[in-house]
């Protein structure tokens, strides 16, 4: 490969130029200007990305650009290098598109708000994390990336840091993914311990090759990365803070909690799938978590009021499915799915904050209704939204979702099933959303009926740029069995990611899974279409109210985990520091002193006064030994 | 020459100053560290060819000689030395002290006698500096600490001390075992120590072994800090936690790995894991803290667990990640303690439950105490993180028992000290403004003297390779 994967470094640099110019700046810089970098930096990058996208696929190798040593220890040494080959070319040209995309939508967005420069100082520093994340060369790259987004998703979900709600939102966010952060960290340390490096090329090429490593490391080490992905991609068991990771600024939602951040761990595995295809088992594994993740959390959108909420329980569902896939070995297709998901998902988002801006702050969809004669444009597209998610065919969440149901039919049946009902939930709550928000009459206060406006072009060109992506996005991957071809999407990946084979299945199997899924789906959308087209709330009961609670983990969380720690604290500290330890010393001490106060009959007794002595002592015979020899 | 300059500075400098009345002092200390920080610079710049030394005779009759090494070890925490101290003496420069030319005159005894434990190759020589640093800080405590600062400096001091007469008498007793007429030279001492059987080392370990574990402080001998941190005015703050520290850790890798390797392994295992108990020990405890000291007291002591651990796990990455973390711990905690005075002054108050809103009404600090507080949780891409992985490196390579469980064990503190760390920036700096006794943001002098952490904390953090290779020499020879 040639000229522009060599600038790979520029991706990164201007985000970071532009973090560097708004955050040392942030109580100078007038907030248009500070829009204006924030946005244009990440232009450039996209511009730079494009370039490389088009140069890496005729590429039959990655290129790796080496910037300097980061760790170099004896035999460690890991430099801090970017490798470009058609996989992270794809996934810089998703950050940088939709990131710009979701920038400019931010100027209008967030104009308001006095912290507005900072805002854009830390996307800006997210994108930079982001790019690294996916550029490095080695894991210990990737994991800086890693934990730098973690970062920028615990300040922005913080970013109007005077709720306290929102602070603990973003507390739980960070603590959490440390949690997975562990995870990952401890798989670095089994690859080094095995393999004595971290870098993608030197490990994968000695994959298998050694026959003195038994296969459990490779089990070992997938486990631990796999720990890792469930953190950052809100996987059970540590899904929980991505939901309330909705208290940041929606175009942060967006961009963060939707398209790009919450795929890493998606990134990560696909990466990494050489190694998993020798570790079959973690791979049942991952594709059990992310179809439960998938049901459990469809089960919770379906009986949410707040608009971000529905769509943050519809991204770990869906994040889910894209995990079923890799653990149904299709790779490709995860990250087919990560696309075409971070088109819809990321309109979506936009247009719930499209509505939110309209509505002045207001999220519970109770409260909404009718707004689709207001704003045409924003229900238009959030309607293109619905229907890509939902998988109507021709829009692109159709592509990417059935092939991720085929490739989970050849993996078991069982897993097909369970996730066309998953499927079929998705398109319930989607529409339930859609038409308590669009559909019907409005049912806020009358002040808000007379503010109900169509948002500022800044905010509706990103969303109608989007809307076209999520109904074109999809045909990079038409299925194999209309075009008598491999799809185009997998050709390009081809070179880096390898699926695993699990047996063919016949193309008249293969039309007929489709049809069942897309039938059922579309049932399920017309159905909630309709029930919600003029719809009646009450106190719910039972199952609901489980649902409506979010089967009460956060409260299971809590009472398992969070207060016996916290108890444990209080007793060590009561109990074992201030009695047992201390109490120890003191006690020591108390007889000393008491054998003191007898034996000090004799003395003055003023210990400063003896310390004081002691120094003066020690000072003139050290000086003067010293000087006198000389 | 050059290194006799590192203690002789400040030690005239300080005897000059407890002759001074009022101001100047303040001045001359600033000055006087400004220099010292000078030739600590081109000690550790020579450094990349090769080791300084310094001999001369000293007391004959004794066999004790005044003799200096200056490797890569001990120049980086001449180094540490001299930039945290300069950093305090810019951070006093709006402060008032009473007594000022005594309290400035004991700062730098106190550091004339680190720089001696860090740069001693004679055991004798070696002790004296010991006592040179610690005799001060007593002083200090006791007389410009807080209300219970009588009864905590006796009980550190006595605590210290006790530590200090069992390495002394482990001394004597491996000066009785060199040839002839006796030495204290660190080579001879060595020798003898290391041709010990194993059984005398076993027990001789923990004579010289406790004084260390004191001054780190190792779970149990721990109780003595957190209110000793909490009691003492925060310049001393700052010699104990970022310095003081240093000087156990440091004795551990030149005046017991090498003198009782036996001991050593024998007892590799026992404290590897009083370390992780300390880690998650200290991290739980440090979740419940109110007091900021205390928090970062305890946040410390579970930092050092790790660092120790590392020293005795025998394997030259993580030996590596010591070292250079020995550097890195310094510069950060004198960040925290520096934010956590500042907050104290401006806000009357240490207690958490009181504070809050910093980011509306000093958003400069706020900032300042995040970045810091990143760096407490070793963050990737700031200096506390390159440590940190080289040390998890080198407790799951290394020679120990069980070594997966004791490296996921010690892992649960970077969950733990993500949890205080941001309990801590939340009831801070984050929620609704809270009243202030003095409102204002960073004053000039603070802002440069954060500026000079905060640089480095980051610079480190990106590129580490300097610090890196001027040790890599020294973490090669320990790990073996």
């Amino acid at each position: 490969m040639g000229n522009f994967s060599q600038l790979v470094y520029l991706v990164p640099l201007f985000p970071l130029v532009g973090f560097l110019i708004n955050g040392l700046l942030w109580n100078k810089m007038p907030k248009t200007l500070a829009g204006i970098i924030g946005s244009g930096t990440i232009l450039a990058s996209f511009c730079v990305s494009l370039a490389i996208f088009f140069e890496a696929k005729t590429a039959t190798q990655p290129v790796i650009v080496t910037l300097f040593d980061f760790i170099s220890s004896g035999k460690l040494q890991i430099p801090l290098a970017f490798q470009v080959d058609q996989l992270s070319a794809l996934f810089l040209l998703i950050i940088t598109g939709i990131g710009f995309l979701i920038h400019v939508y931010s100027t209008a967005y967030m104009h308001d708000d006095e912290g507005m420069v900072k805002y854009f100082a830390y996307l800006n520093l997210f994108v930079f994390s982001m790019l690294l994340l996916i550029l490095g060369a080695n894991y210990l790259v990737m994991f800086i990336g890693w934990e730098g987004v973690g970062l920028c998703s615990y300040l922005l979900i913080g970013f109007w840091f005077k709720k306290r709600e929102y602070t603990n939102a973003a507390k739980k966010a960070f603590v959490m993914n440390r949690i997975g952060d562990l995870g990952f960290l401890v798989g670095m340390l089994l690859v080094l311990y095995n393999f004595g490096t971290l870098s993608y090329k030197e490990f994968f090429s000695m994959l298998g090759s050694n026959p003195a490593i038994p296969s459990s490391t490779y089990t070992w080490i997938t486990i631990c990365f796999f720990i890792g992905a469930t953190g950052k991609s809100a996987q059970i068991p540590l899904y929980t803070w991505l939901p309330d990771a909705m208290a940041g600024p929606t175009p942060v939602s967006a961009l963060i909690h939707a398209a790009t951040m919450v795929t890493a761990g998606i990134y990560m595995i696909a990466r990494s799938g050489a190694l998993y295809a020798l570790a079959p088992m973690t791979l049942h594994i991952v594709a059990v978590i992310g179809l439960a993740t998938a049901l459990l959390a469809a089960t919770i959108a379906i009986r949410q009021y707040d608009i971000k909420k529905v769509l943050a329980y519809s991204t770990v569902s869906q994040l889910g499915f894209m995990f079923l896939a890799l653990g149904s070995g299709a790779y490709t297709i995860a990250v087919f799915h990560v696309m075409t998901h971070a088109f819809f998902k990321a309109l979506m988002f936009l247009g719930s904050g499209s509505v939110i801006h309209a509505m002045g702050g207001e999220q519970d969809i109770r409260k909404m209704g009718g707004l689709g004669k207001y704003m045409k444009i924003t229900s238009a597209t959030f309607l293109i939204g619905c229907l890509a998610i939902a998988g109507v065919p021709m829009f692109s969440g159709f592509f990417s979702k059935d092939a991720i149901l085929t490739a989970a039919f050849s993996n078991s049946p069982i897993l097909y099933g369970l996730g066309v009902l998953a499927a079929m939930m998705t398109a319930f709550y989607m529409f339930r959303l859609y038409a308590l928000t669009f559909r019907g009459s409005f049912r806020g206060t009358h002040e808000q009926e007379h503010h109900l406006h169509e948002s500022p072009v800044a905010m509706t060109l990103p969303l109608i740029i989007l809307a076209i992506l999520s109904i074109v996005g999809g045909y990079v991957g038409l299925p194999e069995v209309f075009t008598h071809k491999e799809m185009v999407f997998n050709e390009y990946l081809a070179p880096v990611v390898k699926n695993l084979a699990h047996g063919e299945i016949a193309a008249n199997t293969e039309i007929m899974l489709m049809a069942i899924s897309t039938i059922a789906s579309l049932a399920m959308a017309v159905f909630a279409w309709v029930k919600f087209g003029k719809p009646t709330f009450s106190e719910s009961t039972g199952l609901n109210k489980a649902l409506e609670n979010k089967w009460y983990i956060d409260e299971l969380y809590d009472a398992a985990i969070v207060k016996p720690i916290e108890a444990l604290s209080n007793l060590l500290d009561r109990f074992a520091e201030r009695l047992g330890i201390d109490g120890a010393v003191n006690g020591v001490g108390k007889t000393v002193k008491w054998g003191g106060d007898r034996l000090r009959m004799l003395q003055t007794g003023q210990v400063g006064f003896y310390i004081f002595v002691m120094v003066l002592g020690m000072v003139a015979l050290f000086t003067l030994s010293f000087f006198w020899i000389h | 020459m050059i290194l006799v300059l590192l203690i002789l500075i400040p030690l005239l400098t300080g005897a000059l100053s407890f002759a001074i009345k009022g101001e100047g002092a303040k001045m001359l200390a600033l000055i006087s560290t400004m220099a010292t920080l000078v030739v600590a610079s081109c000690v550790s710049g020579a450094n990349f060819s090769a080791a300084i030394t310094f001999d001369a005779a000293w007391i004959p009759a004794l066999g004790a000689r005044f003799s200096l090494l200056g490797d890569g070890m001990s120049s980086m925490l001449c180094l540490l030395t001299a930039i945290v101290m300069m950093v305090v003496m810019i951070a006093q420069i709006n402060k008032e002290t009473e007594n000022a030319g005594s309290f400035y005159g004991l700062m730098l005894l106190a550091q004339a006698g680190l720089m001696g434990v860090f740069l001693a190759s004679d055991a004798l020589l070696f002790y004296v500096f010991w006592e040179l640093a610690l005799i001060p800080v007593y002083f200090l405590c006791s007389i410009w600490g807080g209300e219970r600062r009588i009864a905590v400096t006796f009980k550190f001091f006595v605590y210290t001390f006790v530590g200090s007469l069992m390495m002394l008498s482990g001394l004597i007793f491996l000066y009785l075992k060199t040839p002839g007429t006796g030495s204290y030279a660190w080579a001879d001492i060595v020798h003898a120590g290391s041709s010990l059987p194993a059984d005398q080392q076993q027990w001789l370990f923990w004579l010289i072994f406790i004084a260390f574990a004191i001054k780190m402080p190792i779970f149990p001998f721990h109780t003595w800090q957190p209110d000793a941190y909490e009691q003492s005015p925060t310049p001393v703050t700052i010699v104990l936690s970022a310095l003081m520290v240093k000087m156990g850790l440091f004795a551990v890798l030149r005046w017991l790995m090498p003198v009782v390797p036996m001991g050593v392994t024998y007892w590799t295992d026992t404290v590897v894991v009083l370390c992780v108990i300390g880690i998650v020990y200290a991290s739980c405890l440090a979740i419940v803290q109110t007091d900021i000291k205390r928090l970062i007291a305890y946040s410390s002591i579970a930092h050092m667990g790790l660092m120790c651990a590392a020293a005795f796990v025998h394997n030259s990455v993580g030996m590596h990640g010591l070292i250079v973390q020995m550097f890195n711990h310094g510069i950060n905690i004198t960040g925290m303690w520096l934010i956590v005075s500042m907050i104290e002054h401006r806000w009357g108050t240490r207690d958490m439950t009181k504070l809050g809103g910093m980011a509306s009404s000093a958003p400069q600090m706020a900032i300042a105490l995040v970045i810091i507080a990143l760096g407490n949780v070793a963050l990737p891409l700031t200096n506390g993180f390159i440590g940190e992985f080289m040390m998890f490196n080198g407790l799951f390579q290394g020679m120990i028992s069980n070594h997966t469980v004791i490296t996921v064990l010690a892992g649960l503190g970077i969950i733990l000290g993500a949890v205080y760390t941001l309990n801590m920036i939340q009831k801070t700096a984050y929620g609704e403004k809270t009243p202030m006794v003095i409102a204002a943001d960073l004053s000039i002098n603070e802002y440069l003297g954060l500026a000079v952490i905060i640089s480095l904390i980051i610079f480190l953090g990106v590129y580490p390779k300097p610090l890196l290779d001027l040790t890599a020499g020294v973490a090669q020879v320990m790990a073996r």
